[in-house]
């Protein structure tokens, strides 16, 4: 965890997240179907595309939180037709989840703690709070302005604060690959901005974020590159401003 | 956002605001128990004198000892088990096939096989026995949770049980087993009753210090995560189902010190010390105590032995009731406790 995964993997791939024909499906609900996606290196991708068209499940598929019922995905250029929840930050990615899931009877303090320390299971056994670990933990907190709260209970902050400091729990670990599952939804107007400069700074670092939104003003003012499902398939994929100009998506999304 | 603001402020104007021993009584719950529990085992103690508080004393060690260990599983880690009477058996049995000398009773009963072992070197193969029965059951357990778990662990309680009861060979089965050895350093046997007492605090002091050291540790505050959401904290890299057997083995083995302890002292066991009603007052204490709390689970173990003590003082129970009472107050105790305190007395997590 403590070696650059942006050095480990300096590669002349241009994608960080491929798959290919990935599907899954819930019963007889076919939430992702033979769904192939080209995510780029270094940069915002963004997906889009009405309620039940499959996001979520897409970005669960990908962290290995729901298992694959068919297809193959590439993190990092790692192909994997099983995805390992555990094994997801080691090929350089981490997420948020879309209802806000933090560790709720624990500190808020913790909750960024129990991301930075080992993860091996003696050290962690034998490892008491390192002070490396402190000054990581410090800074995220006031990175995602949860400093003064360091002592709550997770449970006990409010829901703005809630999404931002499970923001801030991706960010403490160091990865090449960050999804946000829905990270702008139900913040005030005035905790959008501050959420929006957490991405930029990571693009500007060199990572690839992807994020779902609803808020169209959003997507066209962040990501380069844009996903559009509809009932679990892949409507169009490309940059931003070509795809949100073409007729299919504005007839099947933007225009309703 | 705006309108729970405006309640909390009509709550705050319509409520008087509160007399000082209110606030005192209101403010901190936890000192409180802690004040009633501390003062009411000296009260009691010093009333009954050093014989009684001897006994009491050890009784509550050998609670205390279990209830801790349980505690890590259930308290840090989320894992309802109400089978940790299964690895108590364990250590017990251990410990009395191990040093019993029943050769006396070989004429009135089937035999069994005894060896004869002191205390010390039967003590470690009982706490490593449970450990490993633990890695089997563990690994078997892995992929319950929740209230699925809660029955899978019912089941693992009723095994033990059964196979105390009916591996006779080795057990004796209802017979039980007679004359289990008392702890000997050198020539010096620990069988005073003060002596056992101080032995008894020993180990508990050390089953403490390891919990504490656990819980403290980075591998403590991920049990407590794993608790929380086994998988968003699996999406940061841990292999929750590691960590949940390490606990689980560890606790066990615990469980399995408290058994030989116990199995030591009382001299005589049976299958009845090691039923699920055992499991079940065991996880009233934890419960109690408060979970996620080492201490809280101290306090839990000398509160419940004191409340078992104490009913025999009640002049309106009669002295063959006694035994039902303490089940039927404890039971009470814990539907008020999840009603209106669902962390218990200072715990640190609500089920």
């Amino acid at each position: 965890m403590t070696t650059e995964p942006a050095d480990r993997t300096e590669t002349t791939e241009d994608y960080s997240v491929e798959t290919i024909d990935v599907s899954k499906h819930f019963g007889a609900v076919r939430a992702v179907q033979e769904l192939s996606v080209s995510i780029p290196r270094r940069g915002i991708t963004s997906i889009v595309g009405p309620n039940g068209s499959g996001k979520s499940t897409f970005v669960n598929l990908l962290s290995g939180v729901l298992p694959l019922d068919g297809g193959m995905v590439i993190l990092d250029g790692v192909s994997l037709r099983v995805v390992h929840a555990h094994e997801v930050p080691d090929l350089g990615a981490t997420r948020t989840f879309q209802e806000v899931r933090l560790f709720d009877q624990i500190s808020v303090w913790d909750n960024i703690m129990v991301v930075l320390t080992s993860r091996k299971l003696l050290p962690a056994l034998l490892e008491r709070t390192k002070q490396e670990h402190r000054d990581e933990a410090e800074r995220i907190l006031k990175l995602v302005g949860m400093w003064e709260k360091r002592d709550s209970l997770a449970m006990d902050l409010s829901y703005g604060q809630r999404k931002l400091l499970e923001i801030g729990r991706a960010l403490a670990l160091n990865v090449q690959i960050y999804m946000f599952d829905e990270p702008f939804a139900g913040l005030f107007p005035q905790m959008i901005e501050p959420v929006k400069d957490l991405v930029r700074d990571l693009r500007d670092r060199g990572r690839t974020i992807i994020f779902i939104s609803h808020n169209m003003d959003i997507v066209r003012e962040l990501p380069e590159h844009l996903i559009v499902l509809d009932s679990g398939r892949l409507l169009t994929e490309g940059d931003v401003h070509e795809v949100l100009s073409r007729e299919e998506v504005i007839e099947a999304y933007l225009g309703t | 956002m705006a309108i729970s603001a405006q309640t909390d402020a009509d709550a705050a104007a319509e409520a008087p605001t509160p007399g000082l021993i209110t606030r005192l009584a209101r403010g901190n719950i936890e000192l409180w128990a802690n004040l009633l529990v501390i003062t009411w085992a000296i009260v009691f103690m010093a009333w009954q004198g050093t014989g009684f508080a001897i006994t009491i004393g050890t009784v509550f060690a050998i609670w205390a000892i279990l209830a801790v260990s349980l505690n890590l599983v259930v308290g840090f880690t989320g894992l309802l088990s109400v089978g940790h009477v299964g690895f108590f058996g364990i250590g017990a049995y251990t410990m009395a096939v191990l040093t019993s000398n029943a050769s006396y009773e070989a004429a009135r009963t089937d035999a069994i096989p005894t060896y004869g072992w002191p205390f010390f070197a039967a003590l470690p193969v009982a706490v490593v026995l449970a450990g490993v029965v633990a890695v089997v059951v563990g690994v078997a357990f892995n992929r319950f949770r929740d209230d699925i778990f809660v029955l899978v662990s019912f089941g693992f309680a009723i095994i033990a049980f059964n196979t105390f009861l009916n591996l006779r060979e080795i057990t004796r089965g209802a017979f039980g087993i007679h004359e289990i050895e008392k702890p000997a350093i050198g020539g010096w046997v620990i069988d005073g009753e003060l002596e056992f007492l101080l032995f008894s605090l020993a180990l508990l002091a050390l089953v403490v210090l390891v919990s504490w050291l656990v819980v403290s540790s980075s591998f403590g505050r991920v049990l407590t995560a794993i608790r929380e959401d086994e998988e968003a904290i699996a999406v940061f890299g841990y292999r929750v189902t590691h960590y949940k057997l390490a606990i689980w083995v560890i606790s066990a083995m615990m469980a399995g010190l408290a058994g030989g302890l116990f199995a030591s002292w009382t001299s005589f066991i049976d299958p009845n010390s090691f039923i699920l009603l055992e499991s079940m007052l065991l996880v009233s204490i934890v419960i109690l105590g408060g979970l996620a709390t080492i201490w809280g689970s101290l306090l839990g173990a000398m509160a419940f032995v004191l409340m078992e003590e104490g009913m025999r003082f009640l002049p309106f129970i009669p002295p063959e009731y006694v035994g039902q009472a303490r089940q039927i107050v404890l039971g009470v105790l814990l539907v008020l406790l999840m009603l209106f305190r669902p962390q218990g007395l200072v715990g640190k997590y609500r089920l």
